[in-house]
Formats: C-alpha cells, structure tokens, sequence
C-alpha cells in the first residue's frame, strides 16, 4: 500500500512522514484503518466468491461434478460462514464506515482510535481462528453458516474453532458498533444537526445499534453451542433435557438483526448517492431517516420467521408472520422515496448510479419474495429450497453487495486521489447485472418447482435451469473481474480524480483530495444540509 | 479537536454505559434460558436449588455489596484527591474480589467432588430438569466468575494508574468506568443469587 504513484501534495498516505507497513497497522487514523478493513474483508468476499463458484460448477449438472458431498457440505459452509462474518457484517461499517463516516460529520477521528485499531485487530484474529479451523482438526466444519445443533454439538468436524473465530469477529462488532454511536453522539461539528446529518451515517447510526444490542446475544450462544461440544451441558440436546429450538430462538435473536447490519448502511450508501447523481434534494429526509431506526426496531422482533417449520406453536408463527409484514413498511418507504428523489430530477448514468439503480430493482425482488417467505402458508411450501437461496442473494448480493460496489466506485477515488475509467465500469456493470438476474432469478423458479437447498445432488429435470444459473454466475464472475481490474488500475494509474467532480454536498468532498490527516484543516461549521446542492460547482 | 476528543469524559462516559449493556444483553441470554427451563422443570429446579448451599451464596453477595461500596467510595476519593485512600479502597475491592473466587472455588469444587458437573454420570443419571438447572448454573456462575477477574485485573490496572499518577483529582474516567464495571459483576450477581439460591 506504500505507492509512490500517489498525486504529489500532502495527504493521510504521507503527511504523518510514515508510511511502512506498520505505519498501517499500527495506526489510528480513521482512514487507514478504513482502508485495512476494506482491503481485508474484500479479499474474503473475492475468497467467497471463488468458493461460490465452485458450489455452481457442482451444481452444474445432476449428480458428482466436481466433488462429493462432504465436500460440498464444507464449501458452502465455508462460503457463508466468510461471506457473512467476515465480509458484509463487519465490511460497510468498517471500511466506508471508518472512511467517510466521522468526515461526513466534521470529525478528526473516531471518539476511542485506539480501540478502533483494536477492533481491526480483533476481526483479523477471529478470521485468522477461522482460517485456522478448515485446515486442523476434523477438517472445515460442514454445519452450514447457522450452526444448527444437534448437528453442530455431534459432527466431528472443527466447529469449536470456527465458532470461536466468529465469536472474536463478534466482539470486534460490538466495539465497532458503540465507537460509532459515541462518536455521532459527540464529535458532530458545529452546526451539525441531527436533520442535517447524511443519510449514510443515519444508517450507520441504526446499524451501530443493532450490533451493539444484537451481537452479545450471539456470543452468548456461540459460547454455549462449544460448551456443549467440549463439557457436554446438554442446554440444547434433548438426551439431557434440552432443547435445540431454544438454540435456534438465541441463534436468530442475533441473526436476523444482523441481515440489518448487512443491508442498512447500503440503503444509507444509496440515500447518499442518489440525490447527487439526480442534481435533486433527497425526498423525505426524515422518513428515511426514521426508517432506518424503525428497521432497526421492528427487525430485532422477526427472528421467529426463520422457523415457522422448526415446531413452534401456530400462535408464535401467526405473531411472527405479522411483525414480518411490518417490517417491509420502512423498507418500502425508502424506496418510494429514492424513486421520488428520481423523478424530474436531471440523472447522470454514472457507475455509482447505475449501482444504486439496480440496488433499487434488486432489493425490491428480494423484498417482495421475502414476504412469501414471510407468509406462513407460502413459506412451508419453499422452506429450505433454492428459493430462500435467491431470496437471501438478492437482499444481500444485489442489495448490499450492489451498495458496496457503488460505494467503491463514488467514495474509493476521494482517498485515492485518482479515478477508474468510466466505459468499462459500464460494461461491468452490465455483465454483472445481466449475469446476476440469470443465476439467482432461476435460482428461485428452482425452489418454486421444489429444489432443496444445500444438497450437491438432485432429480434430472432440474438440470437445464441449473445450467443457467451456472452460466449466470460466469457472466457475473467476467463483469466482476472487468469491475476490479479497472477500479483498481485507475485507483493505483488513473487520471486524477480532484476537487468535486460528482459534485456531493456532503462534507467530504469540502476538503482536499486525497484528505489530510486530521480531515479538516480549521473545524468546520456547517450551514447547509447534506442534499443541499446550491454552489456545489455542477449546475 | 484531537485535544478536545481525548478529554471527552461525557464520550467516554458514554461508551462505556454501551459496553456494559451489552454485557447485561449477554447475561440476558442466560437469564433467557433460565426462564424457559424453570417453565418446563420446576420441581427439578426446586431440588437443584435446595443442593447450593445459601449460606456460602449469601456470603459472597455481602462481599460483593461491599466492593462495591469500596468501588463507589474510592471514586469518590479521588474527586476530592485523596489518593492514597483512594488506592487503599481499590485494593479493599480487589481483595473483596479474591474472596469471592475463593468461596466459589470451595462451592464448585464440593460440588464437582459430589459428581455434580456438566456432562458427568452422576447427572445423567438423574432427572432430566437437574442436570439442565446444574448445566446453566455452571455455565452462568462461570461466567460470572471470569467477568470477576477481569473486573479484578482492571481495577488493578487502574490502582496502579492512581499510584503513578496518571489517574488524578482533574482526569478520573478511567477509575469511573472501571467502578462502573465492577457495579455490573455486582448487579449480575444480585440476580444469578435469588434465582439460583432463594426463590427455588
């Protein structure tokens, strides 16, 4: 990372004097630390991507393609396990997160550096815990990414540590979590008002909770599922008086919050980057602002959906089911709200936008068929097929994921100082959306027709739609791979990216590119609003 | 701002105030299992909860009652720059501490030496509800056991700061959040003692 192609002049890459590997390492500056977290949980997404890749060449055709089933078992464990851990929970909080968050509110730093560098450690050492389980012990554990007992308290693969490695990542979670709260609370400038804070850090401000009042809860139960293996207390083995669906209520107490630890701040990213590339004010400030808090609330009240066949009573489903129903409120005010902010407004197809758009079609997919899956009645039918497979990827991946990569494509240059080359992020852009509807589309007409999930195998006369799907994930590798190559040679080459080229109102781009070390060279006071785009240099 | 940021005592206040709600909403998961299985085993739990012996229980909430009154006083002590005291009350905490791993070292160990652990024959043999109400007491007092510790360990970090003088009169958060703390292994004990050793 010490490059000497960086623009002359003096920025956080070179004005401390320092710029060794543990300069990085060591450091507390907030964009350092935010470069460490993404560099760090990216190469796990690109690890979890190339494992996913190999799930759908298995898939490929009918019966043993390129492996067997234990190793299957292993791989797509594997892949959720670093997907979710080690990629999207700690990825937008940490990486654009640590970046832009305390600018956008004209801070210096984070409120406690010190244990935001504790907390990049701490996330380094679980994934390392983690890495370590595949290659010790019994081999890489092949419970699937949830940990399910009985399976997970008998299998005698190396589940201890990975679930000691997530409980690490955990922690880091949770200190990442209140630094963030503590610092929105009390590092905004002068003249920072809560109505005037970017929709992007009102979204890391919900998420923030979440991970501090979810996360604990999962600790708790990673602690107890290795009680279980190594004392044997038998909490949740029926032979002892247990009972594995109070596993599964603590388990998805935490889990299904943290599906909104993984999709609030994207919704924050494209609140952000939709008003500046329509030239147009956000509509509904507010509305989307509470509604992230309301996600945040009304999300930690659904877990029970993930078990509407686990053998609950039919009261608890009916509750269940309809908490679901009202979580899908604030969800859909935010998109009636980025559609609004559309409308008349003077659109530029720049990458960022053409991420945020698809954001907005493919969240809508997963949404709307997160509400079947939301419906007792429909769920019991496409319960633990391909259907909740495509439902989760398009929630995720084409929400999230999406949101990441419009993120790096608006936010990346400012800390570079240099820019990607607009035409083939176009390109890639259009492969990977292309490509992503065909694989996870017929992933969910697979589930409708009956498909299990998390089988290597299956009945001949799925063949032909898995061998799209599989095609579609080769049209979404090749636009991924263009995406990268062409982000980063123009990061690294690129022509330089200075001033306010998207023309933001935000305050990040008020200060040099790439920024100083202390962000702002006199405390900002901040006059207008984060949408207000009058004198912002485009017309 | 960076000189500002670093004597934000309401920030760190703050902060600190989060951390300890996370540690009740880990201990609340405890509680939460506890809950359910006193539903299903109440006559279990009622014979497990008459095997602890309440005697060594109610000795280690009044030691606990008391390092924390030495916790808050020290605090206290501090503000007015009596460090010195400050330091002696601090230890009065530690040293209430080391008491209380003590009685419970006696209480686990009598009951380990009774066969009475989590997985062991003896349980198994016996009804299902008491081997889960012994499962979660281990697991819960356990814990509890090393958030005593590490209570321990910080309070004595921080008596050292006292001494060296980086914590003074002027610049005190650090033994605020560390008294903060020890309150929580107080308060979760306050709990884990009538729903183990009383109600049942």
């Amino acid at each position: 990372m010490t490059d000497n192609k960086q623009p002359a002049g003096s920025s956080f890459w070179n004005d401390t004097g320092k710029t060794g590997i543990t300069s990085w390492i060591f450091s507390t500056d907030h964009k350092r630390i935010g470069l460490l977290y993404f560099y760090s949980t990216f190469g796990f997404f690109l690890v979890g991507v190339l494992l996913g890749l190999l799930l759908r060449i298995e898939l490929m055709a009918p019966g043993r393609t390129i492996m067997g089933a234990q190793t299957y078992n292993a791989l797509f464990t594997v892949h959720g396990v670093v997907m979710i851990f080690l990629f999207i929970i700690p990825g937008f909080q940490g990486s654009f997160g640590n970046l832009v968050m305390p600018i956008q509110i004209g801070a210096r730093d984070v409120s406690f550096p010190r244990l935001n560098l504790f907390s990049w450690w701490l996330y380094m050492g679980g994934a390392a815990i983690i890495l370590t389980s595949l290659f010790t012990g019994g081999g890489p554990p092949d419970t699937g990414w949830t940990f399910y007992v009985p399976f997970s308290a008998r299998t005698g693969t190396n589940v201890s540590l990975a679930v000691l490695g997530v409980f690490v990542v955990g922690f880091s979670s949770i200190l990442t979590g209140l630094n963030f709260v503590t610092t929105i609370h009390r590092l905004r400038a002068e003249g920072m008002t809560w109505g005037r804070l970017p929709l992007f850090v009102w979204s890391l401000y919900a998420t923030a909770w979440v991970q501090i009042l979810a996360t604990p809860i999962l600790a708790i139960t990673l602690v107890l599922v290795m009680a279980e293996r190594l004392l044997g207390t038998g909490l949740f083995d029926p032979s002892k008086g247990g009972d594995p669906l109070m596993y599964q209520h603590l388990f998805w107490i935490y889990s299904h919050p943290a599906v909104y630890i993984m999709i609030l701040p994207a919704m924050g990213v494209i609140s952000d980057v939709i008003p500046v590339f329509s030239r147009k004010p956000i509509f509904g400030y507010k509305f989307i602002a509470f509604s992230s808090l309301a996600i945040a609330a009304f999300g930690s009240l659904v877990w029970g959906h993930h078990m509407f066949v686990s053998g609950m009573s039919d009261t608890a489903i009916l509750v269940f089911s309809f908490l679901t129903f009202i979580v899908a409120i604030p969800s859909a005010i935010k998109v009636f709200n980025w559609v609004s902010t559309l409308y008349k407004g003077s659109i530029s197809l720049e990458a960022p936008m053409l991420f945020a758009l698809s954001f907005i079609l493919l969240f809508s997919i997963g949404g709307l068929s997160g509400l079947i899956l939301g419906a007792a009645a429909t769920d019991v039918h496409v319960h633990d097929t391909h259907f909740v497979v495509g439902h989760f990827h398009y929630v995720i991946f084409g929400g999230s994921g999406f949101a990441f990569f419009a993120a790096m494509h608006y936010w990346l240059p400012k800390f570079y100082g240099r820019r990607y080359a607009e035409k083939p992020a176009l390109i890639a852009w259009a492969l990977m959306f292309t490509g992503f509807n065909i694989m996870y589309f017929t992933m969910q007409v697979l589930g409708m027709k009956g498909m299990p999930r998390r089988y290597y195998d299956y009945l001949p006369e799925f063949a032909n739609l898995n061998l799209l799907a599989t095609v579609g994930s080769w049209i979404l590798a090749a636009g991924m791979v263009i995406m990268l190559v062409n982000l980063f040679r123009g990061l690294w080459w690129g022509v330089p990216f200075e001033g306010n080229p998207w023309g933001g109102a935000t305050l990040e781009w008020s200060i040099p590119t790439p920024p100083p070390t202390e962000n702002f060279v006199e405390e900002p006071t901040v006059t207008h609003g984060p949408y207000d785009f009058k004198g912002t240099g485009k017309p | 701002m960076s000189h500002a940021a670093h004597k934000d005592y309401a920030g760190a206040k703050l902060g600190m105030w989060l951390f300890l709600f996370t540690e009740l909403l880990l201990f609340g998961g405890l509680f939460l299992l506890y809950a359910v299985y006193f539903k299903r085993y109440p006559h279990e739990f009622a014979a497990g909860g008459k095997q602890l012996d309440w005697a060594m229980g109610t000795a280690n909430t009044a030691i606990l009652l008391t390092s924390s009154l030495c916790a808050a006083i020290a605090v206290t002590a501090v503000q007015r720059c009596e460090l010195r005291r400050a330091v002696w009350l601090i230890g009065g905490t530690i040293f209430c501490a080391a008491g209380f791993m003590v009685i419970k070292y006696v209480e686990w160990s009598t009951k380990i030496g009774h066969g009475i652990y989590p997985g062991s024959a003896h349980l198994k043999e016996g009804p299902l509800g008491e081997s889960i109400f012994f499962s979660l007491y281990f697991m819960t007092t356990g814990i509890h056991g090393l958030h005593v510790l590490i209570g321990g360990a910080l309070l004595a970090i921080i008596a050292l700061k006292v001494r060296s003088g980086e914590v003074t009169g002027e610049n005190y958060v650090l033994l605020e959040n560390g008294a903060l703390y020890w309150h929580l292994v107080d308060l979760i004990w306050i709990f884990i003692f009538p729903l183990y050793y009383l109600i049942l």
